[in-house]
């Protein structure tokens, strides 16, 4: 049986894509969100969420801050940076373009 | 921005860590406060070790990380062990550090470029010929005419520009009394613009001010004068300073930097070449020549035709030898110009110690690799104590590379920190060797500035050293096999095997460090025990220039005044000092024969200077205040031996035979022991001395005074007053004792033998230093077998023979090779020996007994300790 959150690749678009519709949240959030939005079909790992955030924080795509909340505890927020941005419409087309292709596969065969 | 980021990472170290720590626990926080489960949560999470390792990965530069964790590996372990390590690094920055000196040193004068434009494009004239006297020489002097001939002949391809030897002057900013001493150079006025120099203030020479003999009375100084001496006044420009008896005003500051073009003399005024006296003289060699090619000029042409035009004038210029052979004059002719380049400079100097430095530089290299072996078994014996340890890192996973890296960033560790004392040794040592170099009166001055160049080559040096003696213990270290190390080791022979053969090389180093020393040595002494044929003791020189040239009697009275100063015994004077540098000759003819090929040399003396001089007489008679020259002579050994077949010859009578074909009859009066005349080296010269009274007005001389004082230099100032108290028109120029002028005839082969005599003591105590560790290692490691022999009745002669015999056939071997190695090697420096072959056994048996006796010396402790071994101890301890 296939895992539900095995995303093939595409958790930086979900990741970005969250981040463009909502500024500054946290990784928790943009776990939840990917499962709500997918209603609870799709699922980030927290091991692969993670090292993703901070390879694309690298990368220069989306950029962190701590904040203090109101408890108290430290939470590292994410926004996107111009270049996120880029990247977005670069990955939504190229996400556009395998879909229909495979679509098309699909319907041929 | 992100690379600096994953950068900087590196060097965050835990914090780095702690963040993302704290960014998996706040999601775990906010998970559980949204209602889910606990262990759920942390269980999804996986290991929290993973998670902050592939997140670090991805926030820092992974192999910059592995490396900053290996240097603080590194570190803690040279800390662990303090006393080693400081071994090592001490005996690692006294062989950098002499290393680079020796790089700053030959750099300065052998190898840096000028700071002129293009200066790959420089080259230096000379001519290869045979002199009259039948020795061929090379020479670099020229005559300003030919210079003028040359210029022209090869205006189209190449710039040719006239440099005078730099002289020490005396020139004064005030009055007479406050005259002071710089190096002074003639230049040709386009010299500046050719080089491409700018002036820092004023301006400086153009072609216009080097046109007319006399005429242009400028000077341009150094921008180092301007400092040292006008702490950079503005207000310089248009000051002038007496020379001679000319008026000169400085125009214009050099830019920084150029100090002419003789390394080893740094030339505070320059003044155009138009402004010396022997400018239209054919026959006074007075200047270099330099040519700068033009671009796309082949050296061959222009080299032929600055050939055709020199020996043109020469050829015209011989026409009027006529007091000379035809034979040597045609032989003289027969010389070829040549070019070399130039680029960093050319001077006396450098030829003087190129051949030295380049066996300095060979010897320090040696003390160098003998450190680098010292090390490295030091890193191998440590291998071996660490083979556990590797072995446990490989069974966890480290990769070979990794284990590598390990051991050479702990290799990197001592270099670098021997580095940065070996900079400070190299800091003072390379200057102080040039403080050595030249009397004190007169030391060398070289610009040693401390720049990219001396920096490249001390990180070059440093890299590959940390290579020369870290990658093989880094191999072997790595190339460990877990299960057989774990269980007690493999092969304990490769190891020893490795380190014995290092041994065997240190020894054949230090042997021919130890043998060349002896050779440097032994010609210090053998020149500096030479006889000089007078007495230096208690003797004062003063070299002595008049404003106009005085009348003899005025340089009596002078004497005479001089005798009556407290503490002064004898006081005469002569034309020069023996072996101050200056020599006087000619061919001669006994009975109207032909001149002879054998130059005489001449010397002008007063009455009772043989006697200050402490020459003993064969025969005759001194001088009287009524002899002039010329008239009378006295001659020395070599000359009778030389022009009168070892004859008595006084009474007889010579003639000197002069370029122009003139011939001045002496008569012999007195016959002196040989003294040393121009320089110690060689045989005698044949001398004649001749009265100091000549017709002619006298304005430069030397009086010699002994005085009753063991140390003359306390009479020096008051020497110096007291001349000019007695007529006003004397000055004297330099003071210098009779001793230094000798000792200056060996301060060569002094620089050579001390420095050399320090690294043969540094190569020793080096290889001492090895041999001991290697030892007492090998008798550690051997201890059960020990006790075992021990244990079964092998007596102490028997245990000391078995732990010795292997390093000392080690040492032979390594002897042998040094032998070997200095016997073909010791050729190429021949030429700095004097009176010593190699092949002198002394030289040979000297170095082998220090290099055995320290052999012994050396394993003498691990003897000890092996024969010591307790059996019940050892093997109870099992």
């Amino acid at each position: 049986m296939p895992k539900p959150d095995s995303l093939q690749g595409s958790l930086d678009l979900l990741v970005l894509k969250i981040l463009s519709r909502r500024p500054r949240v946290h990784g928790y959030a943009i776990m939840t969100a990917i499962q709500e939005m997918s209603g609870e079909v799709l699922r980030a790992e927290e091991g692969s969420l993670y090292p993703a955030l901070h390879r694309m924080e690298e990368a220069g795509w989306i950029r962190a801050e701590w904040i203090t909340k109101d408890t108290g505890r430290r939470a590292r927020l994410y926004e996107l940076t111009a270049a996120g941005r880029k990247q977005l419409a670069a990955e939504e087309s190229r996400w556009r373009a395998v879909t229909s292709a495979v679509n098309r596969v699909l319907r041929m065969a | 921005m992100s690379l600096w980021s994953r950068f900087a990472n590196v060097f965050r170290g835990d914090r780095l860590s702690d963040e993302i720590d704290e960014e998996l626990q706040s999601h775990i926080q906010e998970a559980i406060e949204q209602g889910r489960d606990p262990v759920e949560v942390r269980k999804a999470f996986g290991s929290a070790l993973r998670q902050r390792d592939e997140s670090r990965d991805v926030r820092a530069i992974a192999w910059l990380d592995a490396l900053r964790t290996d240097a603080v590996f590194g570190w803690r372990q040279l800390r662990k062990k303090k006393v080693t390590s400081a071994a090592a690094i001490l005996s690692l920055a006294l062989a950098i550090g002499a290393c680079t000196s020796a790089f700053r040193l030959i750099d300065a004068l052998l190898l840096r470029p000028l700071p002129v434009a293009d200066p790959e494009q420089l080259y230096a004239l000379s001519r290869r010929e045979i002199f009259f006297d039948g020795t061929p020489q090379t020479f670099d002097g020229w005559a300003y005419p030919a210079f003028r001939l040359m210029r022209a002949a090869v205006k189209h391809q190449a710039e040719l520009i006239a440099i005078s030897y730099a002289e020490r002057m005396d020139l004064t900013y005030k009055s007479d009394q406050e005259m002071e001493k710089a190096y002074l150079q003639y230049v040709s006025g386009w010299m500046f613009s050719s080089f491409g120099l700018r002036p820092a203030l004023g301006r400086l020479f153009t072609e216009s001010d080097d046109l007319q003999p006399g005429a242009h009375p400028y000077a341009v100084i150094s921008y180092d004068y301007w400092r040292r001496h006008f702490g950079q006044d503005p207000k310089v420009i248009g000051r002038s300073f007496q020379m001679g008896n000319r008026l000169y005003e400085i125009v214009g500051v050099a830019e920084e930097g150029f100090s002419g073009t003789e390394p080893g003399t740094m030339i505070d005024i320059f003044i155009p070449t138009m402004m010396n006296a022997a400018v239209e003289r054919s026959d006074s060699t007075w200047i270099r020549t330099l040519a700068r090619l033009k671009p796309g000029v082949g050296v061959e042409p222009v080299r032929a035709k600055l050939n055709a035009t020199s020996l043109a004038f020469e050829q015209e210029r011989a026409k009027g030898f006529t007091g000379m052979p035809k034979q040597s004059i045609d032989n003289w002719l027969k010389q070829t110009v040549f070019l070399e380049p130039a680029g960093s400079g050319t001077s006396d100097l450098q030829n003087e110690y190129r051949r030295s430095l380049a066996a300095l530089a060979v010897l320090v290299a040696l003390v160098l690799l003998i450190a680098c072996a010292n090390v490295a078994n030091l890193m191998t014996a440590q291998a071996a104590a660490r083979a556990r340890e590797m072995a446990l890192r490989v069974s966890i996973g480290a990769g070979r590379w990794r284990l590598v890296q390990l051991v050479l960033v702990e290799s990197a560790w001592l270099a670098f920190l021997a580095a940065a004392i070996a900079a400070l040794v190299a800091w003072w040592s390379a200057p102080f060797v040039v403080t050595m170099i030249n009397p004190p009166d007169n030391p060398a001055r070289l610009s040693l500035p401390a720049d990219w160049r001396v920096l490249g080559f001390g990180l070059i040096l440093t890299i590959g050293v940390t290579f020369l003696f870290g990658l093989t213990p880094a191999l072997r270290a790595s190339a460990v096999k877990p299960a057989s190390a774990l269980k007690g080791g493999e092969d304990p022979h490769s190891r020893r095997r490795m380190m014995h053969a290092l041994i065997a090389v240190q020894v054949a180093f230090c042997f021919l460090v130890l043998f060349v020393a002896g050779l440097f040595v032994a010609t210090f002494d053998r020149l500096s025990n030479q006889p000089t044929g007078f007495s230096a003791e208690r003797l004062l020189t003063l070299e002595t220039v008049t404003e106009r040239a005085q009348l003899p009697v005025f340089w009596d009275q002078v004497a005479e005044h001089l005798r009556t100063v407290p503490g002064v015994e004898t006081v005469a004077v002569a034309s020069r000092a023996l072996l101050g540098g200056y020599s006087s000759n000619n061919s001669v003819s006994i009975n109207g024969a032909p001149p002879t090929d054998v130059l005489a040399y001449f010397l002008h003396v007063s009455p009772g200077w043989v006697d200050a001089m402490s020459i003993p007489f064969v025969d005759g008679r001194d001088f009287r205040a009524s002899d002039t020259s010329p008239g009378v002579a006295i001659v020395s050994e070599a000359f009778a031996k030389q022009f009168f077949n070892g004859e008595n010859p006084v009474g007889k009578s010579f003639e000197e035979a002069t370029d122009e074909g003139k011939r001045i009859r002496f008569q012999i009066v007195g016959l002196v022991r040989d003294a040393r005349y121009r320089d110690i080296r060689g045989p005698m010269l044949p001398v004649a001395y001749f009265p100091f009274h000549s017709i002619d007005a006298i304005g430069r001389g030397t009086f010699i005074v002994r005085t009753s004082s063991l140390n003359p230099l306390v009479l020096a100032s008051i020497l110096r007053r007291e001349v000019a108290r007695a007529r006003p028109e004397f000055r004297v120029s330099n003071i210098r004792t009779q001793a230094e002028l000798v000792r200056a005839q060996t301060i060569r082969e002094r620089l050579l033998a001390m420095l050399a005599l320090f690294f043969a003591a540094a190569a020793l105590l080096l290889a001492g230093i090895g041999l001991y560790g290697v030892l007492d290692y090998s008798v550690l490691q051997r201890r059960r077998e020990i006790g075992i022999r021990m244990a079964i009745g092998a007596q102490a002669g028997d245990i000391a023979r078995r732990v010795t015999a292997e390093i000392f056939s080690m040492v032979f071997v390594g002897a042998i090779a040094g032998l070997a190695l200095g016997m073909t090697s010791v050729r190429y420096i021949e030429t700095l020996f004097y009176q010593v072959k190699a092949t002198d056994l002394p030289m040979l048996a000297l170095p082998s007994l220090t290099m055995f006796a320290a052999a012994l010396l050396a394993s003498l402790p691990a003897i000890i300790r092996a024969v010591r071994i307790d059996p019940a101890t050892i093997l109870r301890a099992e």
